[in-house]
């Protein structure tokens, strides 16, 4: 289904402002957000705490602006480490064929049915425990983006497989076109859209993958705010008029309905 | 005619429908030997299965008779006699005499056990001897006299010698039926349990009692509200509050608990830590500077809602006879404390604290993950000290994880953990504070006591064990407390309140501030 223009535009500049609020924390946080007010624990939202404070006394919306920035910031990190590796794996396979296409598409299968959550369970145990906040979630970023290349991968080789049949393609090949000239010249640009579209939607699911992590423990060490660690106050089922506690959850979801609204339109490989 | 009958049936039922407690673990149990039992898990399934030969009253304090009908202490407190029921029959029929007393002693003995109990039941390096007279009657003998002896029984299950199932098969008043790893646990009634209540009514009255694993708390708490649970002990102070909204007749204050929240270095020699941080976690300095530093009021007001008290030491002022009084509280003093590390040769370079050698203090502390009172105490211990320009990061760990890394292989700096202290007699620490002890958190099973001052809290421990007089035992426990006080290997933080939620549907239960708070008297209990 496509998306009316004039809703995408609106989506998209919704987006653009919550990654400018989010860069700009720093500026528009009322507190550090590690800074504890021991004196009011658990306090509903006032003028001095837009939304409250949680169980340790700190600013709900300063650790939210914070935690948006973490968020928004390493999920496209994390996608294009994800696209670099699918595109290496991907458009080598098919360039390349025999052995080496089919140890990919092996491969690629053997990671979209690895049990990932294990895998990170195991990766963490192993990390030194004076592992700081920021390195263990870049180490979680890091960890999405490399291990989720399979379906990029897949998308990627049918995507060249079909570029390599093209009249053009032929055409270069017959007239000597080396390679290296191919791959950049004339492959590589017929697949940014495809390429655009993949990364488009996996900001969204490294978005969500944080969180899954962040709610198992397994993500952001304390006191760095993620929205991983904030949606974890809602496994305390908090009360509905307790609504403030809810902002985290309501935000995540507003920005997976814009990135959807806001992705590219898909546009076909070769034209007509 | 049919549907005559089965409206009989249907009516029937209410009368007939099986009694069934359901509460849940937070972990699996490590064992299902009760003799090897030291998490929390496997204690709660020992106490409701096994049989022991006295059995502390959690209400009173008082030693009442278990399997052993009754006991005579020898006039040097050397050894004490049971003479044991007549008739006792384990879960599987198989008869329990005075040769499975010393079969369970001879068990305890196996180093390859590890039990825990064997620390407590060690005299003068010994465990006691055994004899048997007859089939009822067993003395056992100590090699120096022990003061409070027949306390020591209240954990110590009997095991069975002869039964093909063997530790499995039950004295107390529930067997083990089915164990769903992960799942639950299902215990059923005991029927050759000894106990009858005072109108000579067989005990245990519940049919069975159904154990969930279930660690989270969260889930736990909506279960309890849905009546998919009867109990929950050792409530977080959260919970509390929020089912005391709207079950107030069903939550229970129990005030101070004997259980005690603390801190730990890792003290091991043979702990893979660098050598820097071993000498500054040696550094009674160190370890002082740490303390005051920790706010523990706001632990007690932030963390525990107010439910809960600075500690002072391993008993709590609940423990109202062996508390020392004199011990000198807490101060909260951040200023103080980096006095004591410049003292020590610490220094501040801008927002860092660093060692002679210039090493950054930094630490992690590991805890256990899921349990949200440690997590939250964590992150407050963690800006404290972040005033002195110390880094701490907080590490959660699942059980095994945790265990792992205390037990074996010391793979941690520090730890944050608590102690349930089950009896108020100081006996029961000797696994903890000895310094040959299994569970001697900073540095475990020591051959030697590796510091004059663990060596003299070994020998007072000793000392007040064989010592008759209560008074002369008071003083010198209370100097072991004092020796604890002034060296800080364990940082006591807070003594949480005990802290339960019963059904109304539970009859009998009367929650006490000591373990197992909610079902100590488990064969009184009954479902409405």
């Amino acid at each position: 289904m496509s998306v009316p223009p004039v809703l995408q535009t609106c989506a998209r500049v919704l987006l653009a402002l919550l990654f400018l609020a989010a860069l700009s924390a720093n500026v528009l946080a009322p507190a550090p957000y590690a800074r504890q007010f021991r004196e009011a624990p658990n306090s509903p939202p006032t003028a001095k705490f837009l939304l409250g404070t949680d169980g340790l006394g700190r600013d709900r919306f300063s650790r939210l602006l914070y935690g948006s920035r973490v968020s928004l910031l390493l999920a496209p990190a994390a996608a294009v480490l994800s696209l670099a590796v699918s595109l290496l794996a991907g458009g080598s396979a098919a360039l390349a064929g025999g052995w080496w296409d089919r140890a990919v598409t092996v491969a690629s299968n053997l990671f979209l049915s690895l049990p990932w959550l294990f895998l990170f369970l195991t990766v963490r145990s192993l990390l030194a425990l004076n592992s700081s906040p920021s390195t263990s979630i870049l180490i979680t970023f890091a960890l999405l983006g490399l291990l989720s290349w399979g379906v990029g991968a897949r998308i990627i080789r049918a995507a060249v497989l079909q570029l390599r049949q093209a009249p053009f393609t032929l055409y270069a090949q017959a007239c000597g076109c080396s390679p290296v000239r191919l791959w950049f010249r004339h492959l590589l640009p017929h697949l940014r859209a495809v390429l655009l579209a993949q990364f488009w939607v996996s900001i969204p699911a490294f978005i969500l993958g944080e969180a899954s992590l962040g709610l198992l423990g397994l993500g952001v060490a304390e006191p760095l705010p993620s929205w991983g660690n904030l949606l974890k106050e809602l496994q305390t089922a908090p009360p509905w008029h307790e609504y403030w506690i809810f902002v985290p959850a309501a935000l995540l979801c507003l920005i997976m309905i814009l990135f959807q609204l806001s992705r590219p339109v898909k546009k076909e490989i070769l034209p007509a | 005619m049919i549907r005559l009958l089965l409206t009989l049936l249907f009516a029937a039922m209410p009368a007939m429908a099986a009694q069934e407690l359901r509460f849940a673990l937070h972990h699996e149990p490590k064992t299902l030997n009760p003799l090897a039992a030291a998490d929390d898990a496997s204690e709660t399934l020992s106490y409701l299965t096994s049989g022991v030969l006295i059995r502390v009253n959690r209400l009173t304090q008082e030693p009442e008779p278990g399997i052993a009908q009754s006991w005579k202490i020898s006039p040097d407190n050397r050894s004490i006699t049971f003479q044991i029921r007549e008739g006792l029959l384990f879960s599987d029929g198989t008869p329990c005499t005075s040769a499975d007393i010393s079969a369970t002693l001879a068990q305890l003995a196996n180093p390859a056990l590890h039990s825990p109990l064997a620390d407590s039941l060690t005299v003068a390096g010994a465990l006691p001897t055994v004899t048997v007279e007859g089939s009822r009657l067993v003395t056992l003998a100590f090699a120096a006299p022990v003061f409070g002896i027949e306390r020591l029984f209240d954990s110590l299950p009997i095991v069975s010698s002869k039964s093909p199932l063997k530790e499995r098969a039950a004295l107390g008043p529930f067997f083990l039926d089915t164990y769903k790893p992960g799942v639950e646990l299902l215990l059923k009634r005991n029927v050759h349990y000894w106990k009858k209540d005072a109108s000579g009514k067989q005990l245990p009255y519940l049919d069975t009692i159904r154990i969930a694993i279930q660690s989270n708390p969260e889930i736990e708490m909506n279960r309890f509200r849905a009546g998919e649970f009867e109990m929950m002990n050792s409530l977080n102070a959260e919970t509390y509050d929020r089912l005391a909204k709207d079950m107030q007749n069903a939550v229970h204050d129990n005030g101070p608990s004997t259980n005690v929240e603390f801190l730990w270095f890792n003290l091991a020699p043979q702990s893979p830590v660098p050598q820097y941080k071993k000498d500054w976690f040696q550094s009674v300095v160190f370890r002082h500077a740490v303390s005051s530093a920790i706010n523990r009021e706001d632990i007690s007001r932030v963390v525990y809602r107010g439910y809960a008290r600075p500690a002072l030491g391993p008993f709590s002022p609940a423990n109202q006879f062996w508390f020392d009084a004199k011990l000198a509280p807490s101060r909260f003093d951040p200023a103080g404390s980096l006095k004591l590390l410049l003292s020590a040769g610490f220094q501040k370079q801008g927002e860092v604290l660093v060692d002679r050698a210039g090493h950054p203090v930094e630490f992690s502390v590991i805890t256990r993950a899921g349990n949200k009172s440690r997590e939250r105490m964590a992150v407050l211990i963690q800006q404290d000290l972040q005033q002195l320009g110390i880094k701490l990061n907080i590490v959660t760990l699942d059980f095994q994880s945790l265990a792992e890394r205390l037990t074996k292989n010391f793979q941690y700096e520090a730890c944050l953990y608590g102690l349930t202290n089950v009896d108020p007699d100081p006996n029961q620490l000797m696994n903890v504070l000895l310094s040959s002890g299994r569970q001697h958190g900073w540095n475990p099973s020591q051959k030697t006591p590796a510091t004059p001052w663990e060596a003299e809290i070994d020998t007072l421990l000793r000392a007040q064990a064989t010592e008759p007089i209560r008074a002369k035992r008071k003083q010198l426990f209370d100097k072991v407390q004092q020796i604890m006080r002034r060296e800080e290997p364990y940082i006591f933080l807070v003594n949480p309140n005990a802290l339960s939620a019963i059904s109304l549907k539970v009859k009998g239960a009367r929650p006490a501030a000591f373990y197992p708070e909610t079902f100590w008297n488990i064969e009184h209990l009954s479902i409405q």
